[in-house]
């Protein structure tokens, strides 16, 4: 089958630029006395650039770690170690990462990894992030503090985010200690109006996958993403995505498609496989079927944010993701991304070592192909540890998830 | 290779507009030269399979060996065979698509699909009504639904494990010393009831080193294999109409059927030559492209 070319967003140069900045200054940090505090991809990250951290996401580096294909060779220095195959593969390659002493960041010639001052987590996505955090506590002998948000939320309701607003402004003091600074209510509401601007430019990159044909994919918007994630709470992220708007309003203004010759539109539900992100897309490509839209992607969405009630709208955003919610809400987001996307059919990633984030383990696809009368697909694989992840059964899947869709 | 159905089969055959394979060879096809073909061929993890059909998808001639390293060799050996076997030349063939692993190592075919289209196509054309298909193949298996019209509705594919595979199977045989091909009829043979009941055909060995210091006979050991394979394809989705079995697993242990007719409580179907259910799917698939050409 011919190959069918990607096209590429000429956005990205400049996002290489602005991610390049980031980690520069990150690594070079240390050396030129500033702090540097670990954050869980979905923790108060704005607190800690109002304190003038650098902020680093060991998250953000556990997915360059499996896009890098690093991770599958890192990960059993960590089992060694007594970190189990079976937990958060993130959590064991950067763990690994560390012990060996290879990081992608060298390979932008720069130094690894910065050592954390700090390190604060959330565990509104998982235990795991604790988990983590706290190895690198006891080896750096650094403190480690956070946001216990309890799992399966229904309702966001005043009490919960009372519970979680106080966690967050618990943090202060602590993170004013560290950092030898006094936290300036002021530039707090700066950072947090920054982010929120950040969250609705990036909701309206992924709103454009919403037209037909999509000008982007699910693929294209886990490498755009990095600037929502790593970066929410600082202009440098709030231009880069006003340039990159630009650039998908121009797509959709010229009916420019990220897959050409959509013929087929796809849900990808779950974690990515960073390890074949190039190969999955390519084969969707192949296959002129477009993964619109994406759980994932959606979850650096944090509409609560208000810079006029900076903790409490903090609380309610991070409280509010789709991982740490109900099923029943669960279902309600999905039903409506469908509804929304024109989606044809469901691909869940049953991802090994992240239970958090596979929702497939408890009926829900069932539920939803009969609530929605459109089909799914399960793939097993994992976000990083690819022993875990058949390449032939998972193509298998997918070329047959198509020839349905297409009435085979 | 044996039959997959045997006379006096337990199982419930019920094809009667369809004739089962036809005796091929060098002088039967005189009078049909003048009839275009189809070619399927369906490369699978350990078997590659052709057939060539004549346009109302009876098999002319089919072709088995072994998949090997070389794929696309094999599917061209294949095809000589066929063709000799028949008395046909490759002119004579007008579309071919292939499936499987192979799928896209073969460089003569018109079109690939994937073996679940073309298992679903060559049972359905053996039995046109709504069906779940068990295909049980070297390293996978596979679950597929289709509604009455023959459409699929869903599928399921094992997980990364070869339980409930041709590979546990073989690892069993390899593991008491036997020859694949005795499975059957040893299970068949079998008088008590031993259950395995690890999920993974390691952990499934070693209960079965521990069944044979327990002085268990052999025979009751690979019926508790079988059995095992029947559990993980239960495991697997829920069944929804009519059973049909195709694949190479069951053309060889036909007595699985009969567990599987047993586990699930309803009736199994085994199509004509249900090694080659996949490569009659592609084949027909070819015929379909040709039409619509």
């Amino acid at each position: 089958m011919a190959e069918a070319p990607r096209r590429d967003f000429e956005a990205t140069n400049q996002m290489k630029a602005v991610m390049g900045k980031y980690f520069t200054e990150l690594t070079q940090g240390p050396e030129q006395g500033k702090k540097t505090a670990w954050c869980t991809s979905v923790g108060p990250a704005e607190l800690l650039y109002a304190l003038g951290y650098n902020v680093y996401f060991p998250e953000n580096h556990g997915a360059m770690l499996g896009a890098s294909r690093m991770a599958t060779d890192l990960i059993p220095l960590a089992n060694a170690r007594g970190f189990s195959p079976d937990i958060c593969s993130y959590l064991t390659s950067d763990v690994g990462s560390y012990l060996k002493g290879e990081s992608p960041i060298q390979k932008m010639k720069l130094p690894g990894p910065p050592k954390a001052d700090v390190l604060v987590f959330n565990t509104n996505q998982c235990r795991d992030v604790k988990d983590w955090f706290q190895f690198y506590a006891r080896e750096w002998n650094v403190p480690c503090i956070g946001v216990h948000t309890p799992r399966s939320i229904g309702e966001i309701d005043q009490t919960l985010v009372d519970y979680i607003a106080g966690q967050i402004e618990a943090l202060v003091e602590p993170l004013e200690k560290v950092a030898g600074a006094k936290l300036d209510p002021d530039r707090l509401r700066e950072v947090v109006a920054l982010s929120k601007e950040c969250t609705e430019l990036w909701k309206q990159v992924l709103l454009a996958g919403a037209n037909k044909p999509a000008p982007i994919t699910f693929f294209d918007g886990t490498i755009q993403m990095g600037p929502a994630v790593v970066l929410r709470g600082t202009q440098d992220a709030v231009d880069y995505y006003k340039i990159l708007v630009a650039e998908l309003n121009q797509r959709v203004a010229d009916s420019v498609a990220a897959v050409e010759g959509e013929r087929l539109r796809i849900y990808w539900e779950g974690m990515p496989v960073w390890g074949k992100l190039s190969s999955l897309a390519k084969q969707f490509m192949e296959l002129k079927t477009s993964v619109v839209a994406s759980t994932y992607c959606n979850s650096w969405i944090f509409d609560a944010l208000d810079p006029s009630d900076p903790f409490r709208s903090m609380a309610r955003a991070y409280s509010s993701i789709f991982i740490c919610r109900s099923d029943d809400f669960k279902e309600q987001y999905i039903r409506r991304m469908v509804e929304q996307y024109q989606i044809d059919g469901i691909l869940y990633h049953d991802a090994k070592t992240c239970p958090n984030n596979s929702n497939c383990r408890y009926e829900m696809p069932q539920r939803l192909q009969q609530q929605l009368g459109i089909p799914y697909l399960v793939v097993n694989g994992d976000l990083n540890d690819l022993r875990l992840y058949s390449e032939e059964q998972t193509r298998t899947n997918i070329e047959a998830f198509a020839e349905q869709l297409l009435g085979t | 290779m044996g039959p997959a159905c045997r006379a006096g089969s337990p199982y419930r055959i019920d094809f009667p507009s369809r004739s089962p394979v036809r005796q091929t060879g060098p002088n039967y096809f005189p009078s049909l030269q003048a009839v275009t073909h189809f070619c399927g061929i369906d490369i699978g993890a350990s078997a590659a399979k052709l057939v060539l059909i004549e346009p109302d998808g009876r098999i002319a001639a089919k072709a088995v060996r072994r998949s090997g390293v070389d794929y696309a060799q094999t599917a061209e050996d294949c095809l000589l065979e066929a063709l000799e076997a028949a008395g046909l030349e490759r002119a004579d063939v007008a579309g071919a698509f292939s499936t499987g692993y192979g799928r896209d190592n073969v460089g003569w075919v018109d079109g690939k699909m994937t073996e679940i289209a073309c298992h679903g196509r060559g049972a359905y054309f053996h039995l046109r009504r709504a069906m779940t298909i068990i295909d049980i193949g070297a390293q996978d298996s596979k679950v597929i639904h289709l509604d009455r019209e023959g459409h699929r509705t869903g599928f399921k594919m094992n997980r990364k494990c070869a339980a409930g595979t041709g590979s546990f199977l073989e690892e069993i045989a390899l593991r008491l010393d036997l020859p694949v091909g005795e499975l059957n009829g040893l299970a068949e043979a079998s008088t008590k009831e031993i259950s395995l009941g690890s999920f993974c055909t390691v952990f499934a060995a070693t209960e079965i080193l521990e069944k044979i210091r327990a002085g268990h006979k052999v025979e009751d050991i690979v019926k508790g294999a079988f059995r095992s394979v029947v559990k993980r394809i239960a495991e697997m989705d829920l069944i929804q109409a009519d059973l049909v079995m195709t694949g190479g697993v069951i053309a060889h242990n036909p007595y699985l059927a009969t567990l599987v007719e047993e586990s699930f409580g309803r009736p199994v179907y085994v199509p004509p030559e249900p090694q080659f259910a996949g490569a009659l799917g592609a084949a027909l698939f070819a015929k379909d492209n040709r039409s619509s050409c």
